[in-house]
């Protein structure tokens, strides 16, 4: 939802300002310079942390007005109910001191009690972190390898027939939106209506008359088939806009001229020379864009009935249970400032010009 | 260019063009340029095929009261049966109440229309105040400005990095139900890019000479950012508007088929999580469900082709990529 494709042509925008100059020493006292790197980035996590906790804490206990009045719309509750919750919440304190609970409930891992399901939310998300991860994980690998793929291609011969099928093809899938993509999938091969016989189970995870381990993971790979194939339909052309313009962008170096000087065929200098180097920046622009992963799983997830965080997230939407909706707010962002300090500190390893 | 210092043409028989006082030619200029402008557009086919869909869809929308009779949209006044695949009288079916999904389709078009393009204006806005402000005072501001700066593009990193989604909807959960919210929730999560892209500009256009020439005749901060670096700016932001409609048209359908629109309204998000409430979706109703997706798919990517062909024709380093 943030980023559109074209937007990728501007690696120069978030690629680089956020890798240091590839000046400094090198050799003996590098110790310095990385500790310096290192705890800068740690520094700018933490701060990113506690703004996150600080939204969190805005969003759902100062902007609704009365959190118990948004919470208990549209239902019969009286007085004293009310006046019971308030205080269960916590909310008849000052703010300050409820701002100090939830703070220092987060640090114990404490986010609170759903309203909805009357448990500990951590317990709740826990519960149903496995299946978001295999979703997310196994949807995002397979877009990555996708889009890079064809992104290379594409930047390799840019304007040609194969990079603007390749384009059209991105930009669609792009300007779709991925609940209808899911909702069309569902139509078209699980319904069992119409043309298709039902290929493909409608939803959940795995099927209840399942037995055994083999049975199961057999159950769950036919579960997955449709939630995956709408997230790489989503997430992958993003990864190939971002692939195709970096590629572009190496393609007047010095270093191809030498490759092709001694004589390498085309498809080599592409996989062996070009590849590699502009595979580095895209590295930190797919860490920068785990944000759509995360917006992506939440509809797949609601789409397909997924038994994982972004179901939560939308049965905590539906009540509302804003106690279970901030604290999946702030593990979602949570996560993906994390992965993006995984990222700033991994990407040195990886590309020695950036290298403090 | 008349230089009224200069020295006073010696024979003021051949007055050099009577209509070139200095507003004129500006004026003429910018004519020149908007003709340019067009050619190149022109040239570019996807540019003109997304022009051409995005003015026949917003004339469809427009006059949508003009011949649809709006008591036939309400599910006490539907026309048909519950569910009726397509025919001659309703071409692409009837909903759960009865109401023909064409007339459903177009009336969506107007709030989904106006949706995006308010939040495009609210956080097109948004953006470029905070890209202008960070990348002058970031050039040209002292200590305190580069601090200002600084803090600036920290917030907008922040913000770039949260999950969009999860952001929107926390807002547009806890305000109170409507249009406005939707709109709201939208322009405050979406405008990061367009503010680093603003910035970048900012940057470019502070260390050309004519803004240093700005600066020693005494031009503040207000009148540097306000009359020299925002007219540069603005054809990347053009651009980037262009894009971001399509973007929030899409953040505003999911939005709303998350259930966090107005019920009242009928958007194509709308009628998408109507017929999921329905059950359409596993009874396999296809003509409940292509339509508005596929009218969010055409608009967003026609607004998408407008806004890469505008790129194309003001960075002229994208020329002969796309």
């Amino acid at each position: 939802m943030t980023t559109t494709p074209t937007e990728a042509d501007e690696p120069t925008g978030a690629g680089t300002t956020d890798v240091p100059a590839p000046a400094g020493p090198t050799g003996l006292g590098r110790a310095a310079p990385v500790a310096t790197y290192v705890l800068g980035r740690l520094t700018t996590a933490v701060v990113s942390l506690f703004a996150v906790i600080v939204a969190g804490f805005f969003l759902f206990r100062i902007l609704p007005g009365d959190p118990v009045r948004a919470m208990t719309e549209g239902r019969e509750v009286s007085a004293e109910q009310r006046e019971e919750l308030r205080r269960q919440f916590g909310l008849d304190q000052p703010l300050w001191q409820q701002f100090l609970d939830y703070a220092a409930g987060l640090v114990r891992l404490d986010l609170g009690i759903s309203f909805q399901y009357r448990e500990p939310v951590v317990d709740l998300i826990l519960e149903r972190l496995g299946p978001t991860i295999l979703l997310a994980g196994t949807g995002t690998v397979i877009a990555a390898l996708l889009g890079l793929f064809l992104g290379a291609r594409a930047g390799w011969r840019p304007g040609g027939r194969g990079d603007r099928i390749n384009t059209a093809v991105a930009l669609f899938f792009w300007s779709v939106p991925t609940f209808w993509l899911g909702l069309l999938l569902i139509v078209l091969l699980a319904s069992g209506r119409g043309f298709m016989p039902g290929l493909f189970p409608t939803g959940g995870m795995v099927s209840p008359s399942a037995t055994g381990p083999v049975e199961t993971a057999l159950s769950t790979a036919r579960h997955m088939v449709l939630p995956v194939l709408t997230m790489v339909a989503v997430i992958y052309a993003q990864y190939l806009m971002i692939m195709r313009s970096s590629l572009m962008d190496e393609k007047g170096a010095d270093y191809l001229v030498t490759a092709r000087a001694k004589g390498l065929r085309d498809a080599l200098v592409r996989r062996r020379h070009a590849v590699p180097n502009a595979l580095l920046p895209t590295v930190t622009l797919i860490f920068l864009n785990l944000g759509q992963v995360v917006s992506g799983v939440i509809l797949v997830e609601t789409v397909f009935s997924w038994p994982g965080l972004g179901q939560l997230f939308y049965s905590g939407l539906r009540v509302p249970d804003l106690g279970l909706v901030q604290g999946l707010f702030v593990v979602f962002a949570a996560s993906v400032i994390l992965m993006n300090l995984l990222a700033d500190l991994v990407y040195p390893l990886l590309d020695p010009r950036v290298r403090p | 260019m008349n230089s009224p210092t200069g020295p006073a043409p010696a024979a003021p028989a051949a007055p050099p063009d009577p209509a070139l006082s200095s507003r004129a030619l500006a004026r003429r200029r910018r004519r020149e340029a908007l003709v340019g402008f067009a050619r190149e557009y022109a040239r570019n086919r996807a540019g003109l095929l997304g022009l051409g869909l995005l003015l026949a869809i917003g004339l469809l929308a427009v006059t949508a009261p003009l011949f649809i009779d709006q008591t036939h949209l309400t599910i006490t006044g539907a026309p048909g049966e519950s569910h009726e695949p397509p025919s001659w009288q309703f071409p692409l079916g009837t909903d759960n109440f009865g109401r023909s999904i064409l007339d459903l389709v177009i009336w969506g078009a107007r709030v989904s229309l106006t949706v995006g393009l308010l939040a495009t204006f609210v956080s097109v806005t948004l953006g470029t105040l905070v890209g202008v402000t960070a990348g002058h005072f970031g050039s040209s501001g002292g200590v305190g400005g580069r601090i200002v700066s600084t803090v600036l593009m920290r917030v907008t990193d922040w913000f770039l990095v949260l999950p969009t989604l999860v952001l929107a909807v926390a807002l547009a959960a806890v305000l109170p139900r409507g249009t406005g919210t939707i709109i709201i929730a939208i322009g405050l999560t979406v405008w990061p890019p367009t503010a680093r892209l603003v910035r970048a500009q900012t940057l470019a256009v502070e260390a050309r000479p004519f803004v240093e020439r700005a600066r020693a005749l005494g031009g503040g901060h207000a009148h540097v950012m306000g009359w020299h670096v925002l007219p540069n700016v603005m054809p990347v932001v053009l651009a980037q508007t262009t894009l971001l409609v399509a973007t929030s048209i899409i953040a505003e359908s999911t939005l709303a088929f998350l259930g966090m629109g107005d019920p009242t309204t009928i958007s194509w998000g709308g009628i998408l999580e109507a017929a999921r409430t329905a059950g359409a979706i596993s009874a396999g109703i296809w003509w409940y469900i292509v339509p508005p997706g596929l009218a969010i798919a055409v608009v967003a990517l026609s607004f998408t082709l407008c806004g890469r062909a505008v790129e194309s024709v003001i960075n002229p380093r994208l020329k002969g990529q796309s």
